[in-house]
């Protein structure tokens, strides 16, 4: 459906800073991208399709984030790698109530040091976008992900 | 097979070779030995395929297999091979047929694997002649998919290629079975839903991790902040008679959050104490009815089941982890979250919630993954190595403690006994 202009280019900057953060290695960036009573949800979809409500991730609130981050950071141990997203263009879907329903392609490659780069994690964001006073922010951001079979762990927010 | 000899250090098993984790040929001999004969293995739930003609593709071992509901409500296991040339027919992970009919000859099976037909099987007739057709002594009867034995308990579907298996009951043993059937205690299941992840490292290590709970409180701070897990939990490790299953128990200390600042399992670097959760709702912990065994109320009960399955129980959060072996250096691993018919919204919420703590990008599972990967790197660069399971002793009993790694070692037990027979 056709949006305004402006509101156009505030959905592409949201997207495109959001790629940009979660690229950038640093994770504090993740959560501010969000509400406070926001949803984040990384889920395969096969449960999406067949209506099973389990997730690989189900996040129900900012504070839910930022104690990922904190995993991220200080408990999970893992092997470190750079991740690499490429996001395509923005549909929106319906605008309604204030809220912009709003999807887009994603693809996120892995690079592991001293490896080649693999892709890591392939899907659609399925998005509940929201105007605040410090701009456009995620209520709701569904990552519904092709890549069912993950290759052994997902570390990083997707 | 050209097998390699391994070498054991020592008379037990508490020096485990590399080598068990590194020869193809000794995997295919493992395939043979643990997963087509003598055992069963996990093939699903029931609440999969709740309606006739429901069915679901899975695997026993590295095999193919077809789990199916007949007409009659009865579960069959069969093969996912055709009669004819022998083709993995069954593309479609779950769905729901009347007859399977494999699309390269179009032989079609019944629900429970009978051969139906067979396109020409009595020649075609041209200008007053019959071409071709099947021999005359050709038996559809002979020639069905190949069907695996079944058991069901619980709610739980088994299966096992070794129709002269003994009973389900019997594997698994008095001890283990006491424990399964507390989970699986005969409501209806609910399947909340899958998550699949496929991790480098031999499968055995995935069995060795949930029969390990010596890293639970050391490799998952979130377990030992948040006292889920930890060394001083009250705890009880038990065993089937072979000492190929075995039950991890252990009971959340009542103070919840760890304070005893000075004990030593708060002592290691894992241990947060300033952890402190923005969403405290993580933890929503609500204890369960079911949860009671005689006069103890154990709030995490791991239990592992020879070679192919983990039946999770970590407080609200309920799963089975199916282990899918692919070659000696990899398995898939596909987590069922399941919950109870009996269920309220809210217990369904809170089970999810928890979800977030297990599976591949899981709080406390995610790094047990990356552990086996690089566990299995170590063992390709030097077979003629072994590790060390010395924790508790160099010998097999169950104990009323989780400071040791006795399950392991009786785990290999088992495992020399048959792969060395």
């Amino acid at each position: 459906m056709m949006v305004e202009m402006n509101t156009w280019f505030g959905i592409q900057q949201l997207y495109a800073d959001y790629a940009s953060a979660v690229d950038s290695g640093q994770w504090d960036l993740w959560p501010e991208f969000f509400t406070e009573q926001c949803v984040y949800k990384l889920q395969p979809r096969e449960n999406f399709e067949r209506g099973f409500p389990l997730c690989t991730l189900s996040l129900t609130s900012k504070g839910m984030l930022k104690d990922r981050v904190y995993g991220i950071k200080e408990t999970l141990y893992h092997d470190p790698y750079y991740q690499r997203h490429v996001v395509g263009a923005p549909m929106v879907r319906k605008v309604e109530g204030g809220c912009i329903h709003s999807e887009a392609n994603y693809a996120v490659f892995r690079t592991k040091y001293d490896k080649e780069s693999t892709v890591f994690n392939v899907g659609r964001y399925i998005d509940t976008i929201v105007q605040t006073p410090e701009g456009f922010k995620f209520a709701e951001r569904l990552c519904v992900y092709d890549s069912e079979m993950i290759p052994n762990s997902i570390i990083y927010p997707i | 097979m050209t097998e390699q000899p391994i070498h054991w250090e020592t008379e037990g098993t508490s020096r485990v070779p590399f080598a068990v984790y590194t020869d193809e040929d000794r995997h295919k001999k493992e395939l043979e030995r643990f997963f087509y004969k003598s055992h069963w293995s996990y093939v699903g739930l029931e609440a999969e395929i709740p309606n006739p003609g429901d069915f679901k593709r899975t695997v026993v071992g590295e095999r193919s297999v077809i789990m199916t509901r007949g007409n009659d409500g009865q579960i069959h296991v069969v093969e996912n091979v055709c009669a004819h040339r022998g083709m993995q027919f069954c593309r479609e992970r779950h769905g729901n047929k009347k007859e399977f009919v494999c699309p390269y000859h179009q032989w079609s099976y019944s629900l429970k694997g009978d051969l139906q037909g067979v396109p020409f099987r009595r020649g075609v007739r041209q200008d007053g002649k019959v071409n071709g057709g099947m021999p005359a002594d050709f038996d559809p009867k002979d020639h069905g998919l190949t069907p695996l034995r079944v058991a069901t308990r619980g709610g739980v579907v088994f299966a096992s290629f070794d129709h002269a298996v003994e009973s389900l009951e019997d594997y698994m043993g008095p001890t283990i079975l006491k424990y399964f059937d507390r989970l699986f205690n005969g409501r209806k299941l609910v399947v909340l839903g899958y998550n699949r992840q496929r991790i480098p490292g031999n499968w055995k290590l995935m069995q060795e991790n949930i029969k390990d709970p010596y890293h639970p409180g050391l490799l998952h701070t979130w377990f030992v902040t948040f006292g889920l897990w930890r060394a001083d939990n009250k705890s009880e490790l038990r065993m089937d008679a072979h000492h190929r299953h075995a039950a991890m128990v252990s009971t959340r200390g009542s103070a919840g959050q760890a304070t005893g600042q000075a004990s030593q399992v708060t002592q290691v670097s894992s241990f947060k104490e300033s952890m402190q959760l923005n969403d405290p709702s993580f933890l929503d912990i609500v204890p369960e009815g079911w949860w009671q065994m005689e006069d103890k109320m154990p709030t995490a009960v791991m239990m592992t089941l020879f070679p192919s399955v983990i039946f999770q129980q970590q407080v609200n959060s309920v799963s089975t982890r199916h282990i899918q072996p692919d070659g000696h250096g990899a398995f898939d691993f596909v987590w069922t979250h399941f919950g109870f018919e009996d269920d309220t919204p809210e217990m369904t919420e809170r089970r999810l919630r928890q979800s977030n703590l297990f599976g591949p990008a899981g709080f406390v599972s995610a790094d047990d993954g990356e552990v086996i990967e690089f566990s299995q790197q170590a063992f390709e660069t030097k077979p003629e190595h072994r590790m060390l399971v010395e924790l508790g002793g160099r010998d097999v009993g169950e104990t009323d403690h989780m400071v040791t790694e006795t399950l392991i070692r009786g785990m290999y037990e088992y495992w020399r006994k048959v792969m060395e027979a």
